[in-house]
């Protein structure tokens, strides 16, 4: 099995301004944003895919010359990968969906152990022994949304 | 024989087709989700045996690898199967009783049983693959189905947990396919065998870079340390026996992913040191993590971290103990986590909470699952002469046999780990079980089959150590025949990397002999 093994530059560039992007997104909070961030980055990482089959060629189809035909088994697992990204982000945005409709907003919420650790660490800059339980459990605090984004909050 | 490997995926998926079909009859489907995970169960259990005589190979469609997909059952897969397999139908069994499927809060109520079984095909997947693309399908059709398992019902707080988990995962898959691509540009394969044979020869830079991509990816789906934030926040919010599958499974899936990286593609020990102190941080940091918790599935969870360390750890000494350590070490911790995580379920059905502060007064009111989770607690710890303790101990001999300075900080950071747990452990059945509650729960009934298939779990930890000879010979067979890597790369290319005739007209006739 032999092919062409130097990639085109234009296919390098494309994967890696994708995937850019695609991680850009990934870092927002907004789960919709990240879906698309998703979406982009698995598109690059395809297109890395067909970097990875080598040049095109004559298709695999016919009994043509073995040494000009197309490798057909990136593009087999690109699909599979597309197929997997379709599933993947229709449940991401079912979920977004659901968010929505429960909190207002779709942004991903902080974890609530790490809530309960900034808010002991606020209360700590007010006394210096702070009582170890933080008034709240950990189910009362789960009940609580709130907009990470927002700059008001007890976080900052 | 061949004709049974591919059983374990093919039944549950089919079953899953056919339980969907039946969406309106919940008893139905809980027939049809038993019938599949027990025959699932006796055909793992007919593999572990049929492959001690060496690698069982299917080429799928007639294809011989590398062409085709290959599914290869070697004894570390074999075991791993029928580990998993009989544990996820003591969950079904204990879910069923429990009515998560009935009560699932507004959820349809058809979903529950075929998202089960396919996650069941997709960690039965993940670990007969022999091809690497295979094993990315694999995670995801586990992860499919956990994401529906870990939001179900879709209330407030599981979407807010389950958010986290999506995104984690889904970062790991894109890591997962990025190293693929990578991989086959530099090697033109994907099959297990022809990378190993074929990876060696790469330039030692390209190497690194595929070697630490697969790391992150597996990594992550197995919890390590720096790569574990997400597992404390989404597993605990989500019903108990759907936490305790993913508990006893999806993070093993990983660890079975590492092992295969370490061992057969990637032989050598280039990152060993990097995967030792890894190992380190992971014991320690989890089990901090779980002394400061007073919630009981946040404190589980923190020591399922804690305890991915010494799986990690005996990858990384890469002698044939340490990985026999490991491997026992993975079918004790399924059986320990996962009874664990079921027994907790029952302490919030009588209790109402898993806040240790408010659980209370338990043992008087069952005394029964008082004793079930001190046995399944003790385990963990590493008592003897119970599975957790025969685990700790082969991997602390493997350290000594080692002997650098690292392994013996690895041998001092697992007795603290041990002792911390056994700390651990203790606080919560003492809080849970011992303090008087402020408010005594009404005495409510605990459904048999639910208080069964958690007792159930407990006596296979316990058969387990009855079996514990047998075992770790076995073991030390898998890790033997691991390292030597020859059977498994002969069993799936028995005519050498370029075979004469890629097809058999005979599907599936090729018999490994290792």
């Amino acid at each position: 099995m032999t092919f062409d093994v130097s990639p085109s530059l234009t296919l390098v560039l494309l994967a890696a301004v994708l995937v850019g992007v695609g991680v850009y997104l990934m870092l927002e909070r907004s789960l919709s944003r990240i879906v698309i961030g998703l979406v982009i980055a698995s598109n690059g990482i395809n297109v890395l895919f067909l970097i990875a089959g080598g040049r095109a060629g004559d298709p695999p189809l016919n009994d043509g010359d073995h040494s000009t035909m197309a490798d057909p088994l990136p593009q087999a697992m690109v699909l599979t990968a597309i197929v997997i990204t379709l599933g993947m982000t229709a449940f991401l945005l079912a979920m977004a969906y659901r968010s929505w409709q429960l909190n207002g907003h779709d942004e991903v919420q902080d974890d609530l152990e790490d809530r309960r650790v900034v808010r002991r660490a606020a209360r700590d800059l007010l006394s210096r022994r702070a009582a170890d339980d933080s008034g709240a459990t950990l189910a009362e605090d789960a009940r609580v949304t709130r907009d990470e984004t927002a700059t008001d909050g007890a976080a900052r | 024989m061949t004709w049974l490997v591919p059983l374990p995926v093919v039944i549950p998926l089919l079953a899953a087709g056919i339980a969907l079909a039946f969406g309106r009859r919940p008893n139905l489907q809980r027939l049809i989700a038993t019938a599949a995970l027990t025959a699932s169960l006796a055909v793992a259990v007919t593999l572990i045996i049929a492959v001690d005589a060496g690698p069982i190979v299917v080429n799928v469609g007639g294809w011989a690898a590398p062409v085709g997909i290959a599914l290869v059952i070697d004894r570390l897969s074999a075991l791993m199967l029928a580990v998993s397999v009989a544990v996820t139908l003591a969950v079904l069994v204990y879910s069923a009783a429990q009515g998560v499927a009935d009560k699932g809060e507004g959820a349809p109520v058809s979903v529950y049983y075929p998202t089960f079984l396919v996650l069941s095909a997709g960690v039965s997947n993940a670990f007969i693959t022999g091809d690497l693309f295979n094993l990315y399908v694999g995670f995801e059709i586990l992860l499919a189905a956990s994401f529906v398992l870990i939001t179900l019902g879709g209330t407030r707080d599981r979407i807010r947990a389950g958010t986290i988990y999506v995104v984690v995962s889904l970062m790991s898959s894109l890591v997962f396919l990025t190293a693929l691509a990578l991989i086959y540009a530099a090697t033109g394969t994907v099959n297990f065998a022809q990378l190993a044979i074929r990876l060696p020869e790469l330039d030692s830079g390209v190497r690194l870079v595929l070697h630490l991509m697969l790391l992150i990816a597996f990594g992550i789906k197995a919890a390590v340390f720096p790569l574990s934030a997400w597992l404390p926040d989404s597993y605990p919010t989500a019903p108990a026996p759907v936490t305790a599958v993913f508990a006893g499974l999806l993070t093993k899936v990983g660890v079975y992913a590492l092992i295969r990286t370490e061992v057969l593609l990637f032989p050598g020990g280039r990152l060993d040191t990097v995967l030792l102190v890894v190992a380190l941080v992971t014991m320690v940091v989890g089990i901090l993590g779980a002394v400061a918790q007073d919630d009981l599935k946040r404190l589980l969870s923190f020591t399922l971290i804690s305890h991915i360390g010494f799986m990690v750890w005996g990858v990384a000494l890469a002698s044939q103990t340490g990985l026999s350590a490991a491997v026992f070490y993975v079918a004790h911790h399924i059986t320990a986590q996962t009874a664990l995580f079921l027994v907790a379920g029952l302490m919030e059905h009588i209790g109402g909470t898993t806040s240790l502060t408010r659980l209370g007064s338990l043992a008087r009111l069952a005394p029964g699952v008082a004793i079930l989770f001190f046995i399944a607690a003790m385990n963990l710890g590493g008592i003897p002469p119970l599975t957790g303790f025969l685990g700790k101990l082969g991997l602390l001999q493997a350290s000594a046999e080692a002997g650098t300075p690292l392994a013996w900080t690895l041998v001092a950071g697992g007795l603290v780990t041990s002792l911390l747990t056994l700390y651990a452990m203790t606080k919560a059945w003492n809080m849970a079980f011992w303090q008087t509650a402020e408010h005594e729960p009404e005495p409510r009934p605990l459904p048999r089959s639910m208080a069964g298939a958690s007792a159930g779990l407990v006596a296979m930890s316990l058969g387990l150590v009855a079996i514990a000879g047998p075992l770790v010979d076995y073991t030390d067979r898998a890790a033997r025949d691991l390292r030597m890597r020859t059977p498994y790369i002969q069993a799936v290319l028995p005519e050498g990397e370029y075979p004469a005739d890629v097809y058999n007209e005979a599907w599936g006739e090729r018999d490994g002999e290792g």
